[in-house]
């Protein structure tokens, strides 16, 4: 098992650290020929509430909710109203100056790139 | 002897849930529902799908919502190291709590997030009395 992107951390588990709840986003990681691509569900969250930022080989993904404007009664809940928090430790490999973001319905997908040096080449063999 | 029995209930519940979440590859979507005075809204989180992969119907008081996510180019190609989505069918159902005009329910789709817009029907509505006090 490559132990890239495995490491995953909420801000709720850190002792000492203030009582913001957050939810864990489920994820997909999966590695192409270029790179990785992760994949986050994120219901409730537009383009202007997502922060993706990475530092010190950690990338952190917050999504913060569109607030939905309801005046009446909850009848029925199962949604949790709390923004996503979820951290990842990025492969060296990866080329952090070229991650590339987008949210669809809900669907954050991040492409991150492996640097062309560690890219597999092909090496022609001269006879 | 009736713990044993809710808890063979239980046993049964987590059977299913677990059924429908993992093994057949569906899942299930939250759902919320709200009570607005003169209608009812359905919200369920359904990140990443289309809207023609989304089907609704009304029948007898009951709000069906079901779809199947299929899975992107990527995820059937790429090589998978952490897999917690879930792809597949899904299926959730809801009764309305009051009447609902049916030939009214609207819907819409955004940010991963359904939401249904069920009218009570004119019986059902909250009325105001007024009360005369002599």
């Amino acid at each position: 098992m490559n132990p890239t992107l495995t490491k995953t951390e909420s801000q709720n588990v850190r002792s000492g650290s203030p009582a913001v709840e957050t939810v864990t986003p489920p994820a997909n990681i999966l590695e192409t020929k270029d790179g990785y691509v992760l994949e986050a569900e994120m219901p409730g969250v537009s383009k202007d509430g997502l922060e993706v930022t990475v530092e010190g080989g950690e990338l952190t993904i917050l999504g913060r909710r569109t607030a939905v404007e309801v005046k009446g009664r909850e009848v029925y809940r199962e949604s949790r109203r709390f923004d996503y928090r979820r951290s990842f430790e990025l492969d060296p490999s990866i080329d952090t100056a070229k991650i590339v973001a987008t949210i669809d319905q809900g669907l954050l997908t991040l492409h991150l790139p492996k640097a062309e040096a560690v890219k597999p080449r092909k090496i022609a063999v001269n006879s | 002897m009736s713990s044993l029995r809710s808890e063979l209930d239980r046993l049964f519940d987590l059977s299913w849930s677990g059924r429908d979440s993992g093994l057949f590859g569906g899942w299930t979507p939250s759902l919320d529902v709200f009570d607005e005075k003169d209608h009812f809204v359905v919200t369920a989180e359904l990140p990443g799908m289309k809207n023609e992969e989304i089907d609704l119907s009304f029948e007898n008081g009951v709000l069906s919502i079901s779809g199947e996510r299929k899975q992107s180019k990527e995820n059937k190609e790429g090589e998978t190291f952490r897999s917690e989505r879930y792809f597949g069918k899904f299926q959730r159902s809801v009764t309305l709590p009051a009447a609902v005009d049916s030939s009214k329910i609207t819907a819409s789709y955004k940010d991963g997030i359904l939401t249904v817009t069920l009218p009570k029907s004119e019986a059902a509505k909250p009325k105001q009395i007024a009360v005369n006090v002599a």
